[in-house]
């Protein structure tokens, strides 16, 4: 792994954490008070900033900065998150993505906006109310804590100020004689009992110059009167050293606190260290630390070494005593504190450390991470097997006679296993909709900001699962509908009061499964659709005539139909050049279907249905001119066997068929897909009513329907090329390749046929 | 014998940059994603050194420093804590809760593996 793979991980993590953050803030606005809620959106922006830093994304670590100071006012409860705080907050949110998009993919972002947030921010941070747009805000900030700039030190502890600085301070120039450092180093057991170790800090200070060093073990009581986790031995030190007394302090950086610590500088360098000692300064000798082989005992090692080389030299010193070496024992285990550390055996060792790195990968995560592409082969390689099985299972019935039923009970069960095993394949697939619903509610801030409209957006089922292609592509349209929803749907605050409504609108986003497929519903509480103007709008773009009647749900339905907007003026939001119609196809290609059902006064309901995988489909095999074709079945609207009474010609070889009083075009199949020149007998075959885009009915003339089933998708383009007409292909049972018919190719192919005879009549006429 | 370093991040990003560097640096890499996992792994991971973070869900990382502490067999390892900047007050209270001593974020892989040193044999 390499810094690039780390960066990409790293943008993944932040769209989880903005995910998260997101979620925590509208949580917060929903009046949740919870301090796990706030601790994860502090953690969030602390992730990120951390992350960021790590890449020197400054932009981001400096917004991400005074967010996160805002935030831990909020944590620390010296600002109460109320709406106006929040409202702050979440386009910070949002200011935050951008620029967590702009550092992963190199755009700009808006400068200025982000500016004034930190304005913004730092006013909360310093306990500044921010401008209530409508009624008194409660007070926001706590009096106590009102102004103070950095967190309170809530142990009581003295700030100290460090800096890491000091490794990277330039080395003096090399003096002839160096300076030399009187240096009193008492532990406290503190600074055991924290993991420090006297024995590391003499290493690292011996690094430092030339260094005697001596133990006073003065302090050193009775055996009886012996704690063994108390610190008794200080050391004096005598350094000579030219990196400054500065270095001198870093080494001891750690354990600060935890000694007492004495340094001063000696000019002469044979002054003084040994006369006023009670024994002679021993040389300190580096080569036993830095030999050091067993690592997982070395600190004891070490320790016993050093120890050792004390007490040889030493010996005197504590003879007096009379159990040296016991108390010296002691001693040591007072010195290396709790370190107790069983020295395991190799081979067990490897074995704790293969079941212990099992541990951390498994330890509190239900989830892992997999490439897109290993789910895919695996997607892949069960429709195969599915597609094995099927035939398996057809020549099996066909070759046997006599039903020999053990195989027949086995390969039912296979058929049951191939089946589970492909359901689950394709869970593995699913994803829930939450982070394209979420999304959604910084569209809805947004275009509530310019409108001036109030919104509250409210998202529900947001853990029902889809296929991610799905969710991928869902995202767009969504949008889309979101913002007619706000800019087109709600009314102003105003109207909706004189309306007898709250000012505030609803924008509510549903997601459920139902009978296997995922039915995502945007309701708004707005005015619904103003029949009248859609009809006038549609007559004046001679969508309709005059004259026609339609029902009103045939009048809602008007508004998928290409260029059309009921917004007097096209607006800077809704109007981006995409029309419901775009909405509606982008739906359809995703093999699913919309609706709109309005109330007059109370709002409009968009209902998409849209399959739950990609991958697999459900078709009516049919059969044309002897070849077998899949009609998806989500386009079929119904299916029926055609009187010779029912059909009418229609110019010169257009055929219509009437459907309970209305007339539909007869498509032929197989004449648009050339699979035959003449005109197939309409009484012969069957005919699939089926919707296709722009709302208008077909019937699709097919020889013979063989049945409904559930297909494979394998890609044409990917194997071969594009074939107009089709969408697609799959595997039967038996074998064979069979086509996925593309409706609204095939419709729209026979609606360019069908200029021609209207042509020649118009001459005839 | 390698030195075994656990790390106790619940950033991924933080998580992979220590592996890579600690790995560069010949040190064996065990990971925990917060307190509470760390703690779960602690025996079985059996460090040498710990490298925590200060703020994770579940169990933050003092909550984590004192509940080393409080086992027997580990309450004396060297536990080193990430802080993103070098605040005084949050380097105080990880010394509070028995920390015994820092990296600052962002860290460098230099940094990194000088503290370490600095803290084992």
């Amino acid at each position: 792994m390499d810094m690039n793979e780390i960066k990409e991980i790293f943008f993944q993590e932040c769209e989880e954490q903005l995910a998260e953050l997101e979620s925590g803030l509208l949580k917060l606005n929903d009046g949740d008070r919870d301090p796990e809620t706030v601790n994860a959106v502090f953690r969030a922006v602390h992730s990120i900033k951390g992350g960021a830093g790590a890449f020197g994304l400054d932009d981001l670590v400096s917004f991400a900065h005074v967010f996160e100071t805002t935030l831990d006012c909020v944590r620390s409860n010296r600002l109460d998150p109320g709406p106006e705080v929040l409202k702050v907050m979440l386009k910070s949110a949002d200011v935050l993505a951008d620029l967590t998009n702009a550092a992963r993919d190199g755009g700009s972002v808006d400068g200025a906006r982000s500016r004034q947030l930190i304005k913004e921010l730092e006013a909360l941070a310093n306990g500044e109310v921010p401008p209530a747009s409508a009624a008194p805000v409660e007070p926001v900030v706590k009096p106590v804590a009102a102004a103070a700039p950095p967190p309170v030190n809530d142990e009581g502890f003295q700030p100290v100020a460090f800096s890491f600085d000091d490794f990277d301070a330039p080395e003096e120039p090399p003096l002839m004689e160096m300076p030399v450092y009187d240096i009193v180093f008492k532990p406290k057991s503190d600074l055991y009992a924290k993991g420090n170790e006297a024995t590391l800090l003499l290493r690292d200070l011996s690094r430092l110059g030339e260094m005697s060093i001596h133990c006073d073990m003065g302090a050193l009581p009775t055996l009886d009167r012996l704690s063994p986790e108390s610190a008794y031995f200080f050391w004096k030190i005598s350094l000579a050293t030219d990196k400054g007394e500065d270095a001198i302090r870093t080494v001891f950086e750690f354990a600060e606190w935890d000694c007492d610590l004495e340094i001063s500088l000696v000019s002469d360098e044979t002054a003084p260290s040994g006369e006023e000692l009670p024994m002679q300064p021993v040389p300190f000798d580096l080569s036993i630390l830095d030999d050091e082989p067993a690592v997982s005992v070395g600190v004891v090692e070490e320790e016993e070494q050093l120890a050792a080389q004390q007490r040889d030299i030493r010996n005197a010193a504590v003879s007096a005593a009379g159990t040296a070496s016991n108390v010296l024992q002691m001693a040591q285990s007072a010195t290396r504190a709790p370190t107790e550390k069983p020295a395991p055996a190799a081979a067990s060792a490897a074995a704790q450390s293969a079941a212990a790195q099992q541990a951390a990968a498994s330890a509190g995560t239900p989830t892992i991470r997999v490439d897109l592409d290993r789910v895919d082969r695996l997607i892949n390689l069960v429709g195969e097997l599915v597609i094995n099985q099927a035939m398996l299972s057809q020549s099996v019935v066909e070759n046997d006679t006599n039903g020999t039923s053990s195989i027949n009970m086995g390969l039912e069960e296979l058929q049951q296993l191939t089946r589970e095993i492909q359901d689950s394949v394709m869970a593995i697939r699913a994803q829930p909709v939450k982070p394209v619903f979420q999304r959604m509610s910084r569209i809805v801030r947004e275009i509530a900001d310019m409108t001036g409209k109030s919104v509250r957006l409210i998202t529900e089922g947001e853990n029902t699962e889809v296929d991610k292609t799905v969710i991928d592509k869902l995202a767009e349209p969504l949008t889309h509908m979101i913002r007619n929803a706000v800019d087109h749907g709600l009314e102003t605050p105003e109207k909706r009061l004189a309306a007898g409504k709250s000012a505030e609108g609803t924008v509510r986003l549903t997601a459920k499964h139902r009978s296997g497929r995922i039915v995502i519903e945007l309701a708004d509480d707005g005015a619904g659709i103003n029949r009248e103007k859609v009809r006038q709008k549609a007559i004046d773009n001679d969508l309709i005539a005059a004259d026609a009647n339609l029902s009103d749900e045939e009048i809602d339905n008007l508004i998928f139909h290409a260029g059309f907007s009921t917004a007097d003026k096209i607006s800077d939001i809704s109007g981006r050049g995409v029309g419901m119609d775009v909405v509606k196809r982008s739906i359809q290609a995703l093999g699913g279907r919309i609706n709109i059902s309005s109330k007059p006064g109370h709002g409009s309901v968009f209902i998409m249905s849209l399959p739950l995988t990609l991958a697999v489909l459900d078709g009516m095999v049919v059969t044309v001119a002897n070849q077998t074709l899949v009609v998806p079945l989500t386009a079929i609207v119904e299916t029926l066997q055609p009187e010779a009474s029912a059909i009418h010609s229609f110019g010169s070889n257009q055929r219509l068929i009437s459907i309970r009083n209305s007339f539909c075009p007869l498509v032929d199949v197989g004449r648009i897909l050339n699979f035959r020149g003449t005109q197939a007998n309409p009484v012969e075959g069957v005919a699939l009513l089926v919707e296709s885009e722009g709302g208008g009915q077909r019937a699709l003339m097919v020889d013979a329907i063989q049945g409904q089933r559930q297909v494979v998708i394998k890609s044409l383009e990917a194997n071969y090329t594009h074939v107009p007409g089709i969408a697609a292909a799959t595997i039967l049972g038996d074998g064979r390749v069979a086509l996925i018919l593309d409706v609204d190719a095939i419709v729209a192919a026979s609606r360019g046929q069908s200029l021609k005879p209207e042509m020649s009549l118009a001459a005839v006429g | 014998m390698k030195k075994r370093v656990l790390t106790v991040d619940d950033s991924r990003t933080i998580r992979n940059m220590l592996l890579v560097t600690l790995n560069n640096a010949g040190f064996e890499t065990i990971q925990a994603e917060d307190g509470v996992e760390g703690l779960e792994v602690l025996e079985e991971a059996n460090p040498d050194v710990i490298v925590t973070d200060i703020n994770m869900p579940r169990l933050d990382g003092f909550g984590f420093i004192e509940g080393v502490r409080k086992n027997d067999r580990y309450r004396a390892i060297p536990i080193l804590v990430l802080t993103t900047e070098s605040d005084a007050e949050k380097k105080n209270r990880a010394r509070q809760a028995g920390a015994t001593g820092w990296i600052v974020k962002p860290f460098d892989p230099t940094k990194l593996i000088d503290a370490i040193e600095r803290v084992t044999a």
